[in-house]
């Protein structure tokens, strides 16, 4: 309706015409050509008047007028970069946030699961710490046997060797029930599914379904794969289908490469098992008309049934319903609070920068009162100038959400193609789609109208008259202010942040060059399973493929050093924990034990090559194999809970709780095993002659490139076994994981910290400016009676600048408080450091200068004759 | 001028221009200035339409979709622009006389009625 206006142009030719027409009807009755041209125009009226009346019953007149004022607000800000940079800048930064933990918030609450119908999608959590797991026959009676679900789908996650014929590699899928993508109501991408049907027992069905990820990176799409033959863990299976793009599985933390059914994949005393809780996570549809509480009590009194038909396999299931895709509590809760928090402090940041932006908004009103006088004594209706204001206002708000919103897209796409840990496909949906544009855009809007609401008062109470006789009102307030009391909070939390990432940068720094009890530097590490390519872990095979592993890299030219264990410290993987006693002790019941160790099982070479200083005794050798007695290298720690005595423990013995004694051959440096935060914990080495583990992670010391020594580490491995998959990384690149909680504290305190500083320097800067140009007068009068500089920038500026100290020093105090906190992530954290300390005073006195610059500019540059003849 | 009598014409009811544009162009499209010319001829000049408000008038009509306009060409091979009445401007007319006989019939009562 807007667009169908007529054109002025086209008015004004339609007034010629009928001006010709009517001069030539005139003509015709005789008149002159100059008569008849006077009589038509005469006849007419005023034109003027009459294209006028056109304009104004136009719509033209509000595009007109929203045109006029959006070059007007242009010019203004083109006027004063400083501040439209500011601003746009904080905005920006807002509403990127903003959009950022609102796509997290879409992707983890919003939409949970990617299938039809997510929101009758429920997962079966069970109280008393067994969360979601369900032994298979207890599966199968609460799938045959409720009332409530169309259909219970059953799945369960695992690591496995894929072997497509070329180079086997490590997969993660998903074991499901037969009935699994039939429950979901999926369709596939590409083939078929596995239905119900297919299943016969254990060992049946030996399907895959692929996801689309894996096909799209593993088989470039070729549609090609559907039938073909491959070996999963060395058994054979058939590739029969690929799921579509938009799934990811039913566990949002963890999607699969690919599915295959429950029974082709266990093997029959796994499914027979009542005792064995090993799924995962049972999930369905509520039927429709069933509500969650009448599903809870239906499934309730099914568990009371299993628990009496057996007793002794089930406990009491006290059973509950969660939405499916995180978990229930596990994931689920803390996520959620975790999201919601972030929503809330990005909302507060906007918030912020709003009352900010508001303050800056006042101060240019307040410049501008005199012209905003001038108008309004000329006629301009106050709600014109209003109108002025908002527009500006929100050309602001949209430049800041347009410059924001790619930004927070950018990132979020950067966030999502970034996966910290290879080895584990955490794929969160974190892709920003409609919803969080719309969203995005909508808080620019509102935040354009929220700091453009900021100086409505000022203009409704401008007095003209008074304003175009005196200059402008100066009205000095002494009181604190709210506005004041917000900045002093916003400087205090942008204080506090900043100590709180310099603690964390310098501890982040410090623990990259701790003593580990080993050296990870120059150390790559193959990690694999020799279950993967079909070994038994208890046969004897094993430890002797992995001598002969540590013989061929050995003979790699650059290799100084290689060992083997069965998982390294501060690597991924499951470390394992035993209980130990002492040799007095008789009974072996747990409360008696000594100490809870750490075991390692590691061939003779894995001291050498992790360089874990030995301080007495002596490592195995590859004779002491399972006819010797038994031997273990310990560390301090262990020695002085065990053995009493960390000096002379060589020699001596101790117990584990099958009887076993256990003689210590080695007393080895403490290291850190599970956290670089621990404390020493006690740990022992086991000779993998003795005990014997399938997961081998080949430590490999060299000075060459790690990627061309990882290719060659893999063709060795590939001459010895062509079926088994290996996972090579360095050292120092598998302890990113342990160092990712560091990590991931102090970027979000530094994104924070500079969020804050940006809302300081916005919110010191607003109210600087604010104070310069409300005493703009004054500060000319004390100029002209002879003030230096330095006592009119104390007057303009001295409680900015006040508030700016009183802020940051309690925000350091707080800083230094919250480090004990920011200790247990961070290794090392300490503000008892003078570099933070000078570090959280250098940058709060550079964010001081930077938002008070451009009003301090302004305070010195009055000219004291100038001013008091304009005013 | 000399075209114009000297006689003091009639000077348009607010409102009643509207309706005699409607009117005039029932007896098909027209530009603005037959319009002007047809309701001085029709009215034996006795109405005086000023030609400068016909146009807003015209604008006002258009917008609300009781006629619609085209650029062409008048008789004597001049461009102008065309207004015609559509359906709605049609039912518009209906009602528009409907009240305007109404009205001037209750003014002539009044105005003939003996004062007892």
């Amino acid at each position: 309706m807007f667009w169908r206006k007529r054109k002025t142009s086209d008015f004004g030719a339609e007034i010629e015409a009928h001006l010709r027409l009517e001069t030539e009807r005139l003509r015709e009755h005789g008149l002159s050509e100059e008569d008849a041209r006077a009589a038509a125009r005469c006849a007419f009226g005023n034109v003027t008047q009459a294209q006028e009346r056109f304009y104004e019953s136009g719509r033209w007149l509000f595009w007109d007028r929203l045109w006029q004022d959006i070059r007007f607000a242009l010019r203004l800000l083109r006027k004063s970069p400083g501040f439209t940079v500011v601003a746009i800048a904080t905005l920006a930064i807002a509403i990127g946030a903003n959009a950022v933990v609102f796509s997290a918030l879409n992707a983890f609450l919003l939409r949970p699961v990617n299938v039809p119908q997510s929101e009758s999608l429920y997962g079966l959590q069970f109280d008393g710490g067994r969360r979601g797991a369900l032994s298979y026959p207890n599966y199968l009676d609460f799938r045959d046997h409720n009332r409530s679900f169309d259909g219970l789908a059953a799945y369960t996650m695992d690591r496995v060797g894929l072997d497509t014929g070329e180079n086997p590699t490590r997969a993660w899928l998903y074991e499901v029930s037969g009935n699994y993508f039939d429950v979901l109501r999926m369709q596939p991408y590409l083939g078929r599914f596995f239905h119900a049907s297919d299943e016969h027992g254990a060992g049946s069905a030996p399907y895959i379904v692929l996801s689309y990820a894996y096909w799209h990176g593993h088989f470039q799409e070729d549609p090609g794969v559907v039938g073909r033959a491959v070996k999963v863990n060395k058994r054979s299976y058939r590739i029969i289908g690929v799921a579509p793009p938009e799934f990811r599985g039913t566990f949002l933390l963890l999607s699969p490469d690919f599915f295959v059914p429950l029974v082709s994949f266990e093997d029959e005393s796994a499914l027979k098992r009542r005792g064995g809780w090993w799924i995962f996570e049972t999930i369905g549809h509520l039927k429709a008309g069933v509500t969650r509480a009448q599903a809870v009590a239906d499934l309730n009194s099914l568990g009371d049934d299993l628990q009496k038909t057996y007793p002794k396999e089930n406990g009491r299931m006290n059973i509950w319903l969660d939405r499916a895709g995180l978990y229930g509590d596990t994931f689920g809760r803390p996520i959620r609070a975790f999201v919601a928090a972030l929503m809330l402090l990005a909302g507060l940041v906007l918030l912020a920068a709003c009352a900010n932006l508001g303050s800056l908004f006042a101060a240019r009103t307040a410049d501008r009162s005199r012209e905003v006088a001038v108008r309004l004594a000329l006629g301009s209706s106050r709600l014109r100038i209003l109108r002025q204001l908002f527009t500006e206002a929100l050309l602001i708000s949209l430049a800041g959400g347009a410059v924001g919103i790619p930004c927070g897209a950018l990132l979020l796409r950067r966030l999502v193609a970034w996966n910290p840990f290879p080895q584990f496909p955490t794929n969160v949906p974190l892709n920003p789609d409609a919803n969080v544009y719309a969203v995005a855009a909508l808080l620019a809007f509102v935040s354009g109208i929220l700091f453009g609401a900021v100086p409505v008062r000022q203009v409704l109470h401008t007095d003209p008259y008074e304003i175009v006789k005196s200059g402008s009102l100066t009205k000095l307030g002494r009181r604190i202010t709210f506005r004041e009391g917000l900045l002093a909070v916003q400087i205090a939390i942008c204080a506090l942040l900043i100590t709180s990432s310099m603690v964390a940068v310098r501890g982040l720094a410090r623990s990259l060059h701790s003593s580990f009890g080993f050296e990870p530097q120059g150390v790559i590490l193959a990690d694999t399973d020799l279950e993967m390519a079909g070994y038994s872990y208890s046969s004897d095979a094993v430890p002797a493929m992995q001598k002969r592993m540590i013989e061929s890299v050995q003979t790699i030219p650059g290799v100084t050093e290689v060992g083997l264990a069965n998982c390294p410290p501060l690597a991924h993987c499951g470390s394992s924990r035993t209980l130990v006693f002492t040799d007095e002790t008789s009974d072996l019941r747990p409360s008696n034990a000594a100490a809870t160790a750490i075991t390692y099982q590691v061939s003779p070479e894995f001291f050498a090559a992790a360089q874990v200083p030995l301080l007495g005794g002596r490592a195995f050798t590859w004779h002491e194999d399972k006819s010797a007695p038994r031997l273990a290298v310990v560390n301090q720690t262990f020695a002085r809970k065990v053995l009493a005595s960390p000096t002379n423990a060589v020699g001596r013995y101790y117990k584990t709780r099958d009887g076993a004694r256990i003689q210590v051959v080695g007393v080895v440096q403490d290291g850190k095993y599970t956290s670089l935060t621990e404390e020493p914990q006690a740990a022992m080495f086991l000779p993998i002659l003795q005990s014997p583990s399938s997961e081998s992670f080949l430590l490999v010391r060299s000075g060459s490139d790690p990627r061309q020594l990882g290719g060659e580490i893999r063709s060795r491995l590939r001459d010895l076994d062509a079926g088994l998959p290996v996972f090579i990384e360095t050292w120092p690149k598998a302890m990113d994981f342990f160092l990712f909680g560091s990590l991931v504290a102090t970027v979000a305190l530094g994104v924070l910290g500079a969020l804050g500083a940006i809302l300081s320097v916005t919110g010191i800067f607003g109210m600087a400016a604010y104070s310069v140009s409300k005493r703009l007068r004054e500060l000319g009068i004390r100029m002209a009676l002879g003030a230096q500089g330095k006592q009119v920038l104390g007057a303009a500026l001295g409680r900015a600048l006040m508030l700016l100290a009183f802020g940051s020093t309690v925000g350091l105090l707080l800083g230094i408080l919250a480090s004990r906190v920011l200790a247990s992530i961070v290794y090392q954290a300490t503000p008892r450091d003078p570099v933070v300390l000078a570090g959280v005073v250098l940058a709060m006195g550079l964010l001081g200068l930077v938002a008070t610059w451009i009003p301090a500019q302004r305070a010195l540059s009055i000219d004291p004759a100038i001013l008091l003849r304009e005013e | 001028m000399s075209t114009q009598e000297d006689r003091e014409r009639l000077e348009l009811l607010q409102g009643t221009l509207d309706l005699l544009i409607l009117r005039t162009l029932i007896f098909g499209p027209q530009h603005g200035q037959g319009i002007a010319r047809a309701i001085q001829q029709t009215s034996d000049e006795e109405l005086l339409v000023e030609h400068g408000a016909l146009y807003p008038a015209l604008q006002r009509l258009e917008e609300r979709g009781w006629i619609s306009a085209k650029w062409g060409t008048s008789t004597n091979n001049r461009k102008a622009r065309f207004y015609s009445l559509t359906a709605a401007g049609r039912k518009q007319l209906g009602k528009e006389t409907n009240k305007w006989k109404r009205l001037t019939a209750a003014i002539g009562r009044i105005l003939e009625s003996e004062r007892g």
